[in-house]
């Protein structure tokens, strides 16, 4: 179809999805916007990924298959960019020190490994009372993980999220697998310790 | 020392460092039979980390539930905006 124009081939009759560019902005942009911002916490970015994405989405309307939906499809290329930005953010980070420093000393006892007396984690008191639902705690945590390295927030959020399978972060991020596990062991400790430090 | 651990089950009581390490790693994935044993007797003993497990599954759900299926959170693109891009795809789809 070497003459087939773009717009050609997006209104073209399947049975399958379609892609209707038209109304995109109208149909997706701001859960693209709003599912960005859950995943970056900044405004500026997230419109500009959003804008992105369309834009790339233009370009390579010959590969979508119409398999899966419209917003689908656009979901997994604002993924992709949004990996990037976690890549940028936290490239330079997996340097040696940022990993062995911070919390070795900080939470356990550096010679028999206990958690150290002012450390102990102490119940939360919500757990009976469906935590799940409950604002204030959840708002709690989300301002502890913000404050957690970009790396490691990056690493928590695409497991968290999107249930990434460890080997895509691992390889998106250029981890290792050791590095990957002690990232993870890392942010919970300190992400449970800013919660019961701001909770209780 | 005082603070020498002689035996291989001593050094698995007081490890709490090792103890939550595996807490993470099991709830992604098996563990080896030998981490399996290590942190069951670690557990068995020690309250503090199974207060630790308990809030770890717990921010694990919450965080899934969270974001799960990107519930509107309200947040929204200002018209103005949504207007410009609006016009930037339509240009886009004409120069093709």
């Amino acid at each position: 179809m070497p003459d087939e124009t773009i717009f050609d081939t997006l209104t073209k009759r399947t049975d399958k999805q379609l892609l209707e560019p038209d109304r995109w902005v109208e149909q997706h942009a701001d859960y693209l916007f709003s599912y960005a911002f859950n995943r970056l916490n900044d405004e500026e970015t997230a419109r500009d990924l959003v804008q992105d994405t369309f834009l790339s989405a233009l370009e390579k309307v010959d590969h979508f298959r119409g398999d899966s939906t419209e917003r689908t499809w656009l979901t997994a290329i604002i993924k992709y960019k949004i990996i990037d930005v976690y890549r940028k953010k936290s490239s330079g980070l997996v340097k040696k020190d940022t990993l062995v420093c911070e919390y070795e000393e900080e939470f356990f006892d550096p010679n028999l490994n206990n958690w150290k007396r002012e450390h102990w984690p102490q119940p939360f008191g919500v757990e009976e009372h469906d935590p799940l639902h409950n604002k204030e705690f959840i708002s709690v945590l989300k301002r502890c993980m913000q404050k957690l390295p970009a790396l490691w927030l990056s690493v928590f959020t695409m497991k968290h999220m999107d249930e990434e399978q460890t080997e895509i972060i691992c390889k998106e991020l250029r981890l290792s697998s050791s590095n990957y596990w002690v990232i993870m062991h890392r942010a919970k400790v300190n992400l449970r310790s800013c919660l019961q430090k701001n909770w209780l | 020392m005082k603070n020498e651990l002689k035996t291989d089950l001593e050094k698995i009581a007081y490890n709490c460092r090792k103890a939550t390490f595996l807490i993470e790693k099991k709830q992604e994935e098996e563990l080896t039979a030998r981490e399996k044993m290590e942190l069951k007797l670690h557990l068995a003993g020690c309250y503090i980390c199974r207060v630790y497990e308990q809030q770890s599954m717990l921010i694990n759900d919450l965080v899934k539930n969270l974001f799960n299926g990107d519930k509107p959170t309200g947040i929204k693109l200002d018209d103005d905006y949504k207007a410009q891009l609006q016009k930037k795809i339509t240009e886009k789809i004409k120069k093709n």
